[in-house]
């Protein structure tokens, strides 16, 4: 994963300003900021579904949003992006026929994000956590080798935080690149690498330990606030 | 474009209908309860239905499923959906095709359900083969379903969505020759009528009203409404945008 000197402009405001970083094959990446800080305009430019002013997005090798990429990118959008008006699996054997997937995709994925028991409940019955295992699950369906994960922990019971963070850890191993999205600061600790961002700009780049160590914090949300406070405004 | 993906989204939009059994039954009977109000309306007026009753069994079809459609499409442009399809391997053409073949199945059903009643039960004669008159109307239900794809994409919210069905359709109720001769329009009126779909859907159920023989005429006019079906989806397939700002 390669962006070089990327530049997005919504409704005349430089949302992504000059963000520059490489991730290598089977890294797991947080990508932490407050909300509005571009965080979810960066992975629409990942996934090629943003329109971008300058830089270069590449992913695998190909400039991002290529025809080619569409089978090894999976994405996650913040709200569930998902029909609420079917069942679980009526929404995931529909994305595996369009990804190409052989039926026992279907069970995998919901065994991976542990809706086992809801497979036939209609999507909009469900709460908003299961409604977003939902959408991630159909995320996972095409073992795609780049997941984009938008905020996919979010209200969420911390006993299934911990497994998801723990499927994330066992993707990564097996070659899988994820960037994952995150507000809440001590979720960074399990990544391997972190990307701190804020207004549109890479405020630091690093490994959780390099960066508490470089920065004399305790925690990363103390990281974060002595990284604003050193950095030039 | 592939079969799977194309017969997949058709699926997969037949199953939300599944789900939704009030709105099947309203695009059921929704034509069907106007056919049979509009021929109590003329009863007893002679002929008035057999030469109105024609055109609105196309027209009332096409209205029906433009809003459904409409409001369909503009759910998944909404709901994330088709910007999420749109990351994946599925192709524009798979997603309008889709839509078509199941809205289309659904017009096949409709117009069956509205054309059984006007001839068995409502009494409506044409001069012509009454199985035609379903083609006709499955094809504008077809028509009603590509503008709807094609149209919504201009929408962005359900207000200005629903406000299309009034700003397309009925300027080309008004023109389309049902209310005034079309040869008795003002001359910019009928230039105009001559580009609208809707002015061929009733010319071409006026030629079954009128003629016991497949004319040339009616071809003509089917062809027309045809091309026009394909030129809207081919648009609607256009408007689909996997960037956006």
């Amino acid at each position: 994963m390669r962006v070089d000197h990327l530049r997005v402009v919504r409704g005349g405001r430089a949302v992504i300003d000059d963000v520059s970083f490489i991730v290598l094959p089977g890294t797991l990446v947080g990508l932490l900021g407050p909300s509005g800080c571009g965080k979810t305009t960066l992975m629409r430019s990942l996934v090629g579904t943003q329109v971008v002013a300058g830089g270069v997005v590449e992913l695998l090798g190909e400039p991002a949003g290529t025809p080619a990429l569409r089978s090894q990118v999976g994405y996650v959008t913040q709200e569930p992006s998902v029909y609420a008006d079917l069942t679980v699996s009526e929404n995931l054997r529909y994305f595996a026929s369009v990804l190409g997937m052989p039926s026992g995709a279907v069970e995998r994925v919901i065994g991976n994000v542990g809706l086992g028991r809801h497979t036939d409940s209609i999507v909009g019955s469900l709460s908003g956590g299961e409604q977003a295992r939902v959408s991630l699950a159909t995320a996972l369906l095409g073992s795609p080798r780049l997941l984009v994960l938008d905020e996919p922990t979010v209200g969420l019971d911390p006993l299934l935080r911990r497994d998801l963070w723990a499927l994330f850890a066992s993707l990564a191993a097996e070659g899988t690149t994820i960037m994952v999205s995150s507000h809440v600061m001590d979720e960074a600790e399990r990544c391997q690498r972190l990307l701190l961002m804020r207004d549109g700009r890479i405020l630091a780049d690093d490994s959780p330990e390099a960066l508490l160590s470089r920065t004399g914090s305790a925690d990363i949300e103390s990281a974060f606030i002595a990284l604003i406070e050193a950095s030039p405004t | 474009m592939t079969l799977r993906r194309t017969s997949a989204t058709a699926r997969r939009v037949l199953r939300q209908l599944r789900h939704d059994p009030r709105t099947v039954g309203l695009i059921l009977a929704v034509p069907a309860v106007l056919m049979g109000l509009l021929a109590w309306v003329l009863h007893g007026r002679d002929g008035n239905f057999d030469q109105f009753g024609p055109p609105l069994l196309g027209i009332f079809p096409l209205i029906v499923m433009f809003l459904v459609t409409s409001v369909a499409t503009l759910r998944e442009r909404t709901s994330g959906t088709l910007e999420r399809l749109l990351t994946t391997p599925l192709a524009k053409a798979d997603f309008v095709m889709g839509y078509a073949l199941a809205f289309g199945l659904a017009a096949v059903v409709q117009a069956l359900v509205v054309s059984g009643l006007s001839f068995g039960l409502y009494g409506l004669h044409v001069a012509g083969s009454a199985w035609l008159v379903v083609v006709v109307a499955v094809v504008d239900a077809l028509l009603g379903t590509a503008l709807g794809l094609s149209l919504s994409a201009l929408a962005s919210t359900e207000f200005q969505a629903v406000q299309f069905m009034p700003a397309f359709i009925l300027p080309q109720l008004l023109l389309c020759g049902i209310i005034v001769p079309r040869a008795q329009l003002p001359a910019p009126l009928h230039w105009l009528s001559d580009i609208l779909p809707m002015t061929y859907a009733v010319g071409a159920t006026q030629q079954l009203s009128t003629s016991a023989t497949v004319t040339s005429e009616f071809l003509l006019d089917i062809g027309v409404v045809t091309a026009f079906v394909v030129a809207a989806l081919l648009l609607g397939a256009t408007t689909l945008r996997r960037r956006t700002p």
